[in-house]
């Protein structure tokens, strides 16, 4: 399962029909560990899909998708988390009536509590709440930590995200645009706390974003995708200079 | 003076089962998205077990009544959990067909129990207390009153400690609000799903016994009567809300009894103009989080 010649993500020749409409086709590339990998496209491309598919709300009806050389398939949301996969949504990935420090403790719970007692209380002193303080330390939110998460600016909801993955420790995680609605002031406090996230943990980034500016600054490859299919995965300067991926996707209204 | 007083404590035992129905609809709701139909069979099956008991074990010793009480809850938290593994669990977020699945389960137990125990009501005694009255402030109180009224303050309490002290009752509480992402952090939300099912079927198996003592008697319609109320209070709390059904139990049997008694006997339909006012001008209930 673990074995470091895998690639982190391989997804093989996947399709998506729904209702006789061709969402996804044909769509297979992987990412080797502790890449970050940018993907881009119009409205509307299949770049949620594909996130959809890859972390298990969505079944394919063609090709296989594998974690770590894992084929993880047919495998329900949750162990596919289990098998090391961890994702924000593109609206809100939070639980706005929590505080900041249950919502990260809840995903630090996820990976601690193993053996979940049902009437263990967990008081200030366990496992999941230390690791969910530092994480939220991390993230330079210590002060706001028992502040309700719906409370909060739109880019302090992103950096409560982002300490819920650090505190999930995923080995591969998707980013469904996580500059979204985050005032421009912020963008670059929130794009090093990512590029922090990816270098010190070594784990392995595939981010949908708009703000082109940040995913060429990040990424170490650009994925593009349009109407369902993947035109191009490559280096953000091969990527940019590609003459179909220019009138494609950069010919079109994003 | 006194009959105020009087409406006021038969108001919050009414108020009491209301809430220990309610409860367990609103958790249910709020966390699958399952409007449980069936959830006056978990409250009637509760009624049923617990007479059978308390007759068994001579009916008129608080002894009995205890035992009547837990084997209430369980059996309907049993019922509960089995309906949730064996019918509700292949229909997530098939709505329509959870509607359809759980009236007809509905329809089948009322014909079930009328089949075991006949359509006529059954008398039921309980403990001789509960049918003497305790002078309250110059009016003469029923006393199985008080013991809606505290059973449904401890549940409440329990549920209450359990969403916000433990580790599943937080699950519980961030599947209502995001159940997506709660299964992406790698959580198996279906085990929150039994485990609702089944805390709202030991508190409406738990209202059943209650209910019988409060009315004197259990029928096999006595859940689906009190589950109108019960759905009524959860749309007038906020779907999903415990202490929204707290409330609203209290405020709609209080309205109902005051109505009852200074209008003419005409609690049930200002309840429902309640009702009609509450979706027209706060759609989203009074503690329901806006959608």
């Amino acid at each position: 399962m673990s074995n470091p010649a895998q690639p982190a993500l391989a997804v093989d020749n996947v399709g998506l029909q729904i209702g006789g409409a061709r969402i996804l086709e044909g769509v297979g590339f992987s990412v080797p560990r502790g890449e970050m990998v940018g993907v881009i496209g119009p409205n509307g491309a299949g770049k949620t899909t594909l996130f959809n598919l890859i972390s298990g709300v969505l079944r394919p009806m063609a090709g296989t998708i594998a974690i770590n050389g894992q084929d993880v398939t047919q495998l329900p949301v949750h162990r596919r988390a289990k098998a090391g996969l961890g994702r924000t949504f593109q609206t809100s990935s939070l639980f706005p009536g929590l505080t900041v420090l249950e919502n990260v403790r809840l995903a630090a719970q996820a990976r601690i509590g193993r053996s979940l007692s049902v009437l263990r209380f967990p008081g200030a002193s366990d496992a999941a709440t230390r690791a969910a303080k530092e994480n939220v330390d991390e993230v330079g939110l210590g002060a706001k930590s028992s502040a309700a998460a719906g409370d909060l600016s739109h880019g302090d909801k992103r950096k409560v995200e982002i300490a819920m993955l650090l505190a999930a420790d995923p080995a591969l995680i998707l980013l469904d645009e996580p500059m979204a609605g985050v005032a421009s002031g912020d963008v670059p406090a929130l794009s090093a706390i990512i590029r922090r996230m990816h270098r010190d943990r070594g784990c392995t980034v595939m981010m949908v974003e708009h703000h082109m500016d940040v995913v060429l600054g990040l990424v170490d490859r650009v994925a593009v995708m349009h109407h369902g299919s993947l035109l191009a995965i490559d280096t953000p300067e091969a990527v940019m200079a590609d003459p179909t991926v220019q009138s494609a996707y950069l010919g079109e209204p994003v | 003076m006194s009959t105020v007083i009087l409406l006021l404590v038969t108001g919050l035992g009414l108020g009491a089962l209301y809430f220990l129905v309610a409860s367990g609809l609103s958790l249910i709701y709020g966390l699958m998205g399952v409007l449980n139909f069936a959830h006056g069979s978990f409250l009637t099956v509760g009624a049923f077990a617990g007479w059978e008991v308390a007759r068994r074990t001579g009916a008129d010793s608080w002894f009995s009544f205890l035992v009547s009480i837990l084997i209430g809850a369980a059996v309907g938290a049993l019922f509960a959990a089995f309906t949730e593994l064996v019918l509700i669990r292949r229909l997530y977020e098939r709505h329509i067909e959870q509607v359809l699945i759980t009236v007809g389960l509905s329809l089948a137990t009322v014909a079930l129990f009328e089949g075991i125990w006949g359509t006529d009501p059954v008398f039921i005694d309980g403990p001789a207390w509960f049918s003497q009255t305790t002078n309250l402030l110059g009016a003469q109180i029923p006393n199985d009153r008080f013991i809606s009224i505290i059973a449904a303050a401890l549940v409440l309490l329990g549920m209450v400690l359990f969403l916000k002290r433990t580790r599943y009752g937080m699950i519980i509480r961030a599947g209502v609000e995001n159940r997506s992402m709660v299964t992406a952090l790698g959580i198996d939300v279906r085990k929150a799903f039994t485990l609702v099912f089944t805390i709202g079927g030991a508190a409406a198996g738990l209202g059943g016994v209650l209910a019988s003592h409060y009315f004197g008697y259990v029928s096999p319609l006595l859940g689906g009567s009190l589950l109108i109320f019960a759905f009524i209070v959860t749309v007038i709390g906020g779907l999903g809300s415990l202490t929204g059904a707290a409330v609203a139990s209290v405020a709609v049997a209080l309205l109902q009894q005051f109505a009852n008694f200074y209008l003419f006997g005409t609690g049930d339909f200002v309840v429902v103009i309640a009702l009609a006012l509450v979706l027209l001008f706060r759609p989203s209930g009074l503690l329901g989080r806006k959608s």
